[in-house]
């Protein structure tokens, strides 16, 4: 985490490479040394498309190849959402609820004694 | 800038391949037949002579084929109950004739001295893996420039260590001969050793003298023990007279003999070519290995989808370059290998620069962390 702090810092300081695959977690890949003029966010996002090709390595599979990896990719990220969306909120309910059950927990068990 | 051309002598001119088309002319495309038959000419024993001259040793003999030098003579110098010590990352020529040979083969991390010590310590003082007697002979093979990674052996250190413990030492100056050195003359030229330290001195025609073939060079005893002995030597056919003639030609103009300073400005060109591609390459911001002066300079790319993409880049922009993956080199370690030649000039050398700088940027391939000048 520090790493990648420092590594945002250091973008300021000196503009370093893009998307080493060890470093690719820490940012987006910059477009390195300026250089890159890109007209429009179009060739932008078509050039980030590019390095996502080039970094899976499915840059050099036939167009179909290419189209079923992304497919079953886009799926496994679109169930990835869906179940973050509906379950998550859930969970973190039920486990402030196991570590600290005072908090909106179960009615005291005195008035279950009384009645 | 991928061509094994380093001096530049597989030019087309028709002027400078007069002499060869002499020689065919005169003795026929191919010969036919073995060294040890009716295939010795002249022009072979001449060559070997030159080429003796050339490297400063008693005596030396020729090949038709380099690879078939390695793999056919390494046989005929270890048998069973020797020992070869071998590098990391020798070239398969080499290997072939090591396990051809019958020897116990120990292999020693790329370039490290540590790692070459600690195996001949032990190899001394066990001996024989069963029978724990001494070994018969131990060798030492390396190369003077490892083509894969442009990383040049250390050779001062591996005689020093080759002495203390009565080893011998077989160099591959394949792509170092003709290349490095003020003169040309290889890596012993580069560090100030005499040739007579090296055992056995091997090296190819096909890199810096733009022809075909093999020599292995040494002591006059060695070479006549091979002349007889070596399978390559006896059964297979000799080097046809226009090649034998295109290394004549290149060897006398490095040499100087032919009259002109063409050999020494070759030399010098790409001594410098070496240095300014590398020195630029660095600046950019590539991960380049390789010692400064080997004229073979690898550029990591690591990704095996931006080896294809490179290639494919750098020919759109009309730059052939050799891209290695997977089983040449580790599959995490893909890399683009240029080789310099005497024949590029500055322009050519700035043409690719800047090319290389576009594609690094389209790719992002400039991984160096280092702090650059700019």
């Amino acid at each position: 985490m520090y790493e990648g702090c420092t590594y945002i810092y250091e973008r300021e300081r000196r503009k370093p490479e893009g998307s080493h695959w060890l470093r690719l977690h820490f940012c987006l890949p910059s477009p390195p040394a300026g250089r890159m003029n890109f007209k429009n966010m179009r060739e932008y996002l078509a050039w980030l498309y590019y390095q996502y090709l080039l970094i899976t390595g499915i840059y050099v599979l036939e167009p179909w190849e290419k189209s079923i990896f992304n497919s079953v990719l886009f799926s496994a990220i679109a169930m990835v959402v869906y179940t973050s969306y509906v379950f998550v909120p859930i969970h973190v309910h039920l486990a402030l609820e196991f570590f600290f059950e005072n908090f909106g927990g179960q009615p005291e068990s005195t008035m279950a004694l009384m009645s | 800038m991928g061509s094994y051309n380093y001096l530049g002598f597989a030019e087309n001119n028709a002027d400078f391949l007069k002499t060869v088309a002499d020689k065919v002319q005169r003795y026929g495309a191919g010969v036919c037949s073995t060294r040890q038959e009716i295939g010795n000419l002249n022009i072979h024993q001449e060559l070997e002579q030159l080429v003796a001259h050339f490297l400063g040793v008693e005596s030396s003999m020729i090949f038709g084929m380099g690879f078939a030098t390695n793999s056919m003579n390494i046989p005929a110098l270890v048998g069973k109950g020797s020992l070869i010590v071998s590098d990391e990352l020798n070239h398969t020529s080499l290997i072939l004739g090591a396990r051809l040979s019958g020897a116990t083969i120990r292999v020693f991390k790329h370039n490290n001295m540590h790692s070459l010590e600690k195996l001949l310590r032990e190899a001394v003082c066990s001996g024989q893996p069963r029978t724990r007697r001494p070994w018969k002979k131990i060798l030492i093979m390396v190369e003077g420039i490892y083509s894969m990674e442009g990383s040049v052996v250390r050779l001062p250190e591996i005689i020093a260590l080759k002495k203390k413990y009565k080893a011998y030492l077989y160099l591959d100056e394949a792509h170092s001969i003709g290349a490095v050195g003020p003169s040309g003359r290889g890596v012993t030229e580069l560090f100030n050793v005499s040739p007579a330290d090296v055992d056995v001195m091997m090296g190819t025609f096909t890199k810096s003298f733009g022809a075909a073939g093999g020599y292995i060079a040494g002591k006059k005893d060695l070479v006549d023990y091979l002349r007889s002995h070596s399978h390559s030597a006896v059964y297979a056919s000799a080097m046809s007279p226009a090649i034998t003639e295109q290394v004549t030609r290149a060897m006398k103009c490095i040499m100087g003999q032919d009259g002109s300073m063409e050999g020494i400005r070759r030399i010098r060109q790409l001594a410098e070519n070496t240095k300014y591609f590398r020195a630029k390459l660095k600046d950019m911001g590539f991960i380049i290995y390789g010692d400064d002066d080997s004229p073979v300079v690898p550029v990591l790319l690591y990704m095996p989808g931006k080896v294809v993409a490179f290639a494919r880049e750098m020919l759109e922009r009309r730059i052939g370059v050799v891209v290695v993956g997977f089983p040449a080199t580790p599959i995490t370690e893909a890399r683009a290998r240029f080789c310099l030649s005497a024949s590029h000039t500055r322009e050519i050398l700035d043409q690719v620069l800047h090319h290389m700088n576009e594609v690094g940027d389209l790719l992002c391939l400039k991984f160096s962390r280092r702090k650059r000048s700019s």
